[in-house]
């Protein structure tokens, strides 16, 4: 699975398109960087609900395929603009968190 | 080779730019993904260190032919109770920092975790200055 397929979980929309051909082999739900950062696996598509610039900087330095924001929360000007410059898909949804990360799993993550 | 980066802690949200740069200098030096990954994740939480905590500092790199040293040297507070402060969880951080999502309690254990040798120098009141090195052997 690729992080452009996500794209076909209707509740998923495109706020930033990176690297559409990166590989999402898993998923992780979190809001405290330095546990994303610690625990998060490589290809991940990781649920957050925090949307300033430092996301695109844990995503781009633990290896994570694809961010995506929940709750209906928009990604900060300068989150949108580093995430263009760094590559890195960001996503959003008016989904919670768990609701988010079922969509994930009935997709078959 | 040596390279050095300042950590501007005016700009919290913009912590993690000198890891996201020298991450780039590693790749161009054909350094291996494996330790890419676990020096950038430790140098990324020195960082957000130095600006929650330090009012920022001074980061100095030294790739040698065997391991890459990062020294990071703040003028901050200090760490009063180091014990604690390498605990996962443990942490001061404020409610600010916090909201950003930072101060989980993870910075020192995170870098621990990842670097193949941390030493930790701090003394209350004048700073700290933390040493780590990668293996690239």
């Amino acid at each position: 699975m690729t992080v452009r397929d996500l794209l076909a979980i209707k509740e998923f929309k495109v706020a930033v398109e990176g690297d559409m051909d990166l590989p999402v082999s898993c998923g992780y739900m979190g809001d405290l960087l330095s546990v994303v950062m610690g625990y998060a696996e490589e290809e991940s598509a990781w649920i957050t609900i925090q949307s300033h610039v430092n996301i695109v900087a844990v995503a781009t330095l633990r290896g994570v395929s694809a961010i995506i924001i929940a709750h209906g929360f928009e990604p900060d000007e300068d989150t949108v603009e580093t995430a263009k410059e760094e590559n890195i898909t960001i996503l959003t949804t008016e989904l919670n968190p768990f609701e988010a990360a079922k969509k994930l799993v009935e997709f078959g993550l | 080779m040596t390279f050095d980066y300042i950590v501007d802690p005016t700009e919290p949200e913009r912590a993690g730019r000198a890891s996201t740069k020298f991450k780039g200098v590693l790749k161009e030096l054909g350094v291996s993904p494996k330790v890419i990954r676990a020096l950038s994740i430790a140098m990324y939480e020195g960082e957000i260190n130095m600006v929650i905590h330090a009012n920022g500092g001074n980061i100095h790199c030294e790739v040698d032919a065997d391991k890459i040293r990062v020294i990071m040297k703040d003028s901050g507070p200090g760490i009063p109770e180091l014990d604690k402060a390498m605990k996962p969880g443990w942490s001061t951080a404020s409610t600010q920092a916090r909201e950003l999502g930072f101060g989980a309690g993870m910075g020192l254990p995170n870098i621990k975790k990842w670097s193949d040798n941390l030493v930790v120098e701090t003394e209350v009141g004048v700073g700290t200055t933390l040493t780590m090195e990668f293996n690239l052997t």
